[in-house]
């Protein structure tokens, strides 16, 4: 029995190598640096540049962006879950099935569409000319860049709330019904209660990889737009600075865990045993 | 009235899968315009197609999409399953520590993982390139193998397996005679999803092989960059339609095989 542990000893060595001790070297290209005599220090500097005002400009931009997003997603795909609940379970799960499928086609693919789409010269604008409201430019603007950001993270707020709906026990429903609550009601202070786990699942699948994305901003918002996730690409691919990088990811990744250590205590707060 | 708000419902819907699908319907219909446009039809042609097949950059990135795809997958899929029956056996600390540490890969940014896999090339000098592309999709893949192979073996009863050795079968042959066949519905699922992950992915390799060596991903994103490219347009229309025919042939198995079922039920 207890020689069957080390079979999984490929995978710990495997682990530690290549899980454990990358993460560990964005700490020590943050924080250590070589001194004039060539000895290895300890240093600040890394960290207070990725603190600096202009850095911290762009990180509240990304914050503010993939806030909105989140907060989007979750207002049209919450009425969209809720309805596709409310259709025939076959039908409802089919549905379901049509808004994942875009999915499993390269997300690039879909973004590099919306830049035909939204260019000056796009099919949007011709349509918007021969309905005779003008042509406006819309490619390489911040809505351009929400627009994408909410087209790519839908399908990832739909899925959890969605599966959080079909596994509400229709007993439920139907007792509260039978003890007089109207339509709002038993939506209000059953289903929804019911379905914050999805929610919260489908906040931290959106909020995250909004806040460290550069390819939508970057196809979509060109050079007007920089978020987070377009610096750390510019310290690592363009300036080869792998220190200021390093810091500048720890920075995000304290971020990222901040909001989300925000989210589940808001939802211990708001409705205790909702989750 | 409720025939109205049902109505509202269904357009809503509607209106949202327009949404999703607009750019890909957009890129299918002009992949099949001879004109370089994506205004004006200029008339119907499939030479777009015809020069995807002999673009060598494109065929290349293809290639390399495909072969890190399969054996990405297949190493994930041997270790992940070994893995998980090891750590099964885990005491209960090191068992937490060790799963914990595996979530890291599918919790964190992907541009951190990215990142942190660039710097262990960087640091021990290793040229980046196919094998460092590979070696980091292997990494982001086996926790995906592992957490579907997991509760399959934790519902599975353990007397069979001491059953087995009881009878005379060495450890080795148990495994694969007793164990592994209760963990085929959990093998299967993750190695699927290892290989959509791993054709799937572009900022990891982006990272990982600093650009060096194109997979399909990295190869859309620097033509996007630079303006509308039909090619890509009759790729986009291929991949969706290849997309479309796995999902509808892997739902028909899935309702014959349920089919199948009752119908045992029912003898």
């Amino acid at each position: 029995m207890n020689k069957r542990k080390y079979i999984a000893a490929p995978y710990l060595v495997w682990m530690v190598i290549f899980t454990v001790i990358p993460l560990l070297l964005i700490l020590f290209y943050a924080f250590i640096t070589r001194a004039e005599s060539g000895a290895l220090i300890l240093t600040d500097k890394y960290i207070k540049s990725a603190l600096s005002g202009s850095s911290m400009s762009v990180l509240l931009l990304s914050m503010e962006y993939a806030l909105i997003t989140t907060v989007l997603c979750l207002l049209l795909a919450y009425p969209a879950a809720l309805f596709l609940w409310q259709l025939k379970s076959r039908i409802g799960s089919i549905v379901n099935l049509l808004f994942m499928l875009p999915m499993w086609m390269n997300f690039l693919l879909r973004t590099y569409a919306w830049r035909a789409i939204l260019d000056s010269n796009g099919p949007l604008n011709k349509l918007l000319q021969t309905l005779g409201l003008g042509s406006h430019r819309m490619l390489y603007t911040e809505g351009a860049v929400l627009f994408g950001l909410v087209y790519n993270f839908l399908p990832f707020m739909l899925l959890p709330i969605y599966t959080s709906f079909t596994k509400i026990d229709n007993s439920l429903v139907q007792a509260a019904e039978d003890l007089g609550a109207n339509r709002w009601q038993t939506l209000l202070r059953v289903v929804f209660p019911l379905t914050k786990p999805g929610i919260i699942t489908g906040i931290t699948m959106v909020f995250m990889p909004a806040v460290s994305t550069f390819v939508i901003s970057r196809l979509l918002g060109g050079s007007q737009t920089m978020m987070f996730g377009d610096l750390l690409e510019n310290n690592f691919m363009l300036l080869k600075d792998w220190n200021t990088g390093s810091a500048l990811a720890i920075v995000m990744m304290i971020m990222m865990l901040l909001s989300m250590a925000l989210v589940r205590k808001s939802d211990d707060d708001l409705i205790p045993g909702g989750g | 009235m409720t025939k109205f708000i049902n109505f509202c419902k269904r357009f809503y819907l509607a209106i949202l899968l327009i949404f999703i699908y607009l750019p890909i319907f957009v890129l299918m219909i002009f992949s099949f315009n001879s004109g370089k446009s994506m205004v004006k039809w200029n008339g119907f042609t499939l030479s777009w197609y015809q020069k995807l097949f002999t673009n060598p950059l494109i065929l290349n990135s293809i290639w390399v999409t495909v072969s890190i795809a399969v054996i990405s997958s297949i190493v994930a899929t041997v270790v992940g399953t070994l893995a998980a029956i090891g750590i099964n056996d885990f005491k209960k600390l090191s068992k937490s520590l060790v799963i914990n540490i595996t979530q890291i890969p599918m919790v964190n940014a992907d541009i951190v993982t990215g990142i942190s896999l660039l710097l262990f090339f960087i640091f021990l000098k290793i040229p980046r390139g196919y094998g460092t592309m590979l070696i980091s999709h292997i990494m982001f893949n086996i926790p995906y193998v592992i957490f579907s192979v997991m509760p399959r073996l934790r519902g599975m009863d353990k007397n069979l397996y001491e059953a087995a050795l009881d009878m005379g079968a060495t450890p080795a042959y148990a495994i694969r005679k007793v164990i592994i066949p209760q963990l085929m519905p959990g093998i299967v699922s993750g190695f699927i999803m290892a290989f959509t992950m791993s054709f799937d992915d572009f900022v990891i390799s982006f990272f990982a092989s600093q650009g060096i060596v194109s997979n399909l991903s990295i190869y859309i994103y620097s033509m996007a960059k630079v303006g509308i490219n039909p090619e890509i347009n009759a790729l986009s229309t291929i991949m969706f339609i290849i997309v479309v025919t796995l999902l509808v042939i892997i739902n028909i198995r899935s309702i014959r095989q349920q089919n199948v079922r009752q119908a045992r039920i029912k003898k």
